[in-house]
């Protein structure tokens, strides 16, 4: 077994304004070499899991800790935890013009290296990585050349956020459902540019709706989270089982 | 018939020496029977000049032998003018512009408006004018710089430059008023510009002074058919700015781009008043101007395009879009659309907002600091107008003055 890369324990987490309780004593240990599946129903804190991970605001942890080789992330921002290691690919990436894929990438990456007391990068070896990453995803390179997700259609933003996790290369990549909206030809894609990027020093936790995502990315352990808490975990054949009973009977079980 | 005099137009010109001749003296006395502007007219509601009009300002300074320019230039052809005194000893123009500097005590062709106090004012109190033709079918591609400077402290400076593109040239001024010198200062500029037939004419300002400047530019364009103009002017200081474009499309066939871009902080109030009068047919102007505004800072933005009767087939957009850093900054936007003629197409927007939060954060996790993140919004949201500045040594000029005003990099 890895070591241990992400270790959250029994996290209680509300919506800030609301005080709504939505993460409710959450458990989840996720080691190097890992891949780990989130499923659930509709408004059972998947989402919002992935937001207190990475530190969105809006959101206050009440209780537990977050910890990522042993250093506790809730005490920093959201970009100190990216230069940890840790990367959301989001369920809805952001466009943003005027910003060009390729300076924003340039900029992250630098400051990534400056936090890791390494030396920039150059114009020239960025430029390749650019072209070896991008080919990862079969991302056009004009886009990556163009303004962030502005005008991409849904598979382009969800490859151009996989393109994103390759330059970075994350120890903890958190995909919040990448799959939706994407055709198969798509999910194939993505699946595999995840694929080629896990390796034994690295974990990948994938939110997801679907079972079919899994077919392509085969999961060590599958989890179902409901009501704010992991009610069940099992191998990737739970995930199956949840494909054709549904949630109810997990849901059902905790309320007896 | 009895002449009021305005008491306040009194104490400021009391300050001036005008110079003695039948001229300007003539423009003195009609510039006492003019008021500063107040905040009930109209163009004037959200700027208040008492500061300028009550303000202690002298005319009389020591011209200093040596000037550091070098930092500040973007051409090897330029004129510098020291609070409002051209030096001709220290500015560089052989080549391709024909330079007339006399002095300003006859009426030439600066045709302004002359029930305007700036204006008046100016052409009263002016010691130097500047003429800057561009021959007919010149195409110039080293742009001329006209270097505003500012030495000592509580000066006013009443400037005088006389464009004529003549036709089918083409060329580019660039006009700057940078560096830090010269507190409590105010300039007093007025432009005319001639766009004759087919000429392509593009003036980028740079307006980043003594933050506790006061600056007052009144500008006055002319376009001949088939003519271009462009002006972008970029303004990242300044305790008043007020510009004042006025562009007359007499000719068929033109277009007329108007881009701002402007970032200020502190108590900065910073104005812009643009004014296209499409006047005949087949037509073309677009107006962008973008504000970024911190601290207390104020901006105001009215733009006004008028079509006439008999202009048809006018094209014209304008857009101002801000955004407001700070909860205490603000901004009075007002777009003008007064159309009369029926064939045209015309469309004005302005939005005001906050950066983007979701790509703020966005940008955060991708290990992006959160003030480099609102660095990069802000230099992507005033982007399109920078580029606009088709000179790469003034954008490189811009870039580092947005560094040491603002510590932001590009």
């Amino acid at each position: 077994m890895g070591k241990t890369l992400l270790d959250i324990k029994n996290l209680h987490a509300e919506i800030e304004d609301e005080g709504k309780a939505i993460l409710k004593g959450l458990n989840l240990k996720v080691n190097a070499g890992e891949v780990h599946a989130i499923m659930g129903p509709n408004g059972a804190g998947k989402s919002t899991l992935a937001s207190v991970v990475a530190g969105k605001d809006g959101y206050e942890v009440t209780e537990g800790a977050i910890e990522m080789e042993g250093k506790d992330l809730l005490d920093l921002d959201p970009d100190e935890r990216a230069k940890e290691g840790l990367f959301l690919a989001f369920q809805y990436p952001v466009e943003i013009p005027g910003v060009s894929n390729i300076n924003f990438l340039r900029t992250s990456l630098n400051e990534i290296k400056e936090y890791r007391k390494e030396e920039p990068i150059s114009a020239k070896d960025f430029m390749a990585l650019v072209r070896e990453k991008s080919a990862l995803v079969e991302l056009d390179a004009k886009l990556a050349s163009r303004s962030v997700n502005e005008g991409f259609s849904g598979g382009e933003k969800k490859r151009n956020e996989i393109f994103q996790m390759a330059m970075l290369e994350p120890k903890v990549a958190i995909l919040d459902e990448t799959d939706s909206g994407l055709d198969i030809d798509a999910l194939r894609i993505v699946a595999a540019g995840v694929n080629k990027l896990k390796n034994e020093n690295n974990a990948v936790i994938l939110i997801t709706h679907y079972q079919r995502l899994l077919d392509y990315i085969v999961p060590d352990f599958v989890h179902v989270l409901a009501d704010g808490k992991i009610v069940k975990t099992g191998d990737k054949s739970l995930a199956l089982e949840l494909e054709e009973k549904g949630y109810d009977w997990l849901t059902d079980v905790k309320t007896l | 018939m009895t002449t009021v005099i305005s008491e306040k137009t009194d104490h400021f010109l009391s300050q001036l020496s005008i110079p003695e001749n039948s001229f300007q003296l003539a423009a003195a006395e009609r510039a006492l029977q003019l008021d500063f502007p107040t905040t009930r007219d109209e163009y004037w509601k959200y700027t208040r000049l008492s500061k300028i009009s009550k303000g202690a300002f002298t005319d009389s300074f020591e011209q200093k032998e040596k000037l550091d320019i070098e930092d500040q230039l973007v051409s090897n052809e330029f004129i510098v003018i020291e609070n409002g005194i051209v030096r001709e000893d220290i500015s560089q123009y052989q080549k391709d512009y024909k330079i007339e500097i006399s002095d300003a005590s006859s009426p030439k062709t600066l045709k302004v408006n002359s029930s305007d106090i700036f204006s008046t004012i100016n052409r009263a109190a002016a010691i130097h004018n500047v003429k800057i033709t561009i021959g007919a079918n010149k195409v110039i591609d080293t742009p001329l710089q006209i270097v505003y400077l500012n030495h000592s402290d509580r000066i006013i400076s009443n400037t005088q430059l006389e464009i004529n593109a003549e036709k089918s040239s083409k060329s580019t001024i660039v006009i700057t008023n940078i560096g830090n010198e010269g507190k409590e200062s105010f300039n007093n500029h007025v432009m005319t510009v001639d766009v004759a037939e087919n000429a392509h004419l593009t003036i980028n300002k740079i307006q980043a002074g003594n933050p506790s400047n006061y600056n007052i530019s009144t500008e006055e364009i002319e376009q001949d058919q088939n003519s271009t103009f462009k002006i972008n002017t970029v303004t990242l200081k300044g305790a008043l700015v007020r510009n004042n474009i006025n562009i007359a499309v007499n000719g068929q066939n033109c277009e007329t781009h108007m881009n701002g871009a402007i970032v200020t902080k502190e108590k900065q109030h910073i104005d812009n008043h643009t004014f296209v009068d499409h006047k005949v047919s087949n037509c073309f102007s677009n107006e962008n101007y973008k504000y970024v505004l911190e601290g207390k800072a104020t901006g105001v933005f009215n733009g006004r395009v008028v079509v006439r009767q008999d202009a048809q087939v006018i094209n014209a957009y304008q857009n101002n879009g801000n955004i407001l850093l700070s909860d205490h900054a603000s901004i009075n936007s007002k777009p003008e659309l007064e159309i009369y003629a029926d064939d045209v197409k015309c469309s004005h927007g302005s939005t005001t907002g906050q950066l983007d939060e979701n790509a703020i954060f966005y940008l955060q996790a991708r290990g992006i600091a959160k003030e480099n993140a609102k660095k990069l919004l802000v230099a992507a949201f005033i982007g399109e107008v920078i580029e606009e500045i088709e000179h790469e040594g003034t954008i490189s000029l811009i870039h580092r003055l947005f560094k040491e005003v603002h510590n932001w990099d590009f």
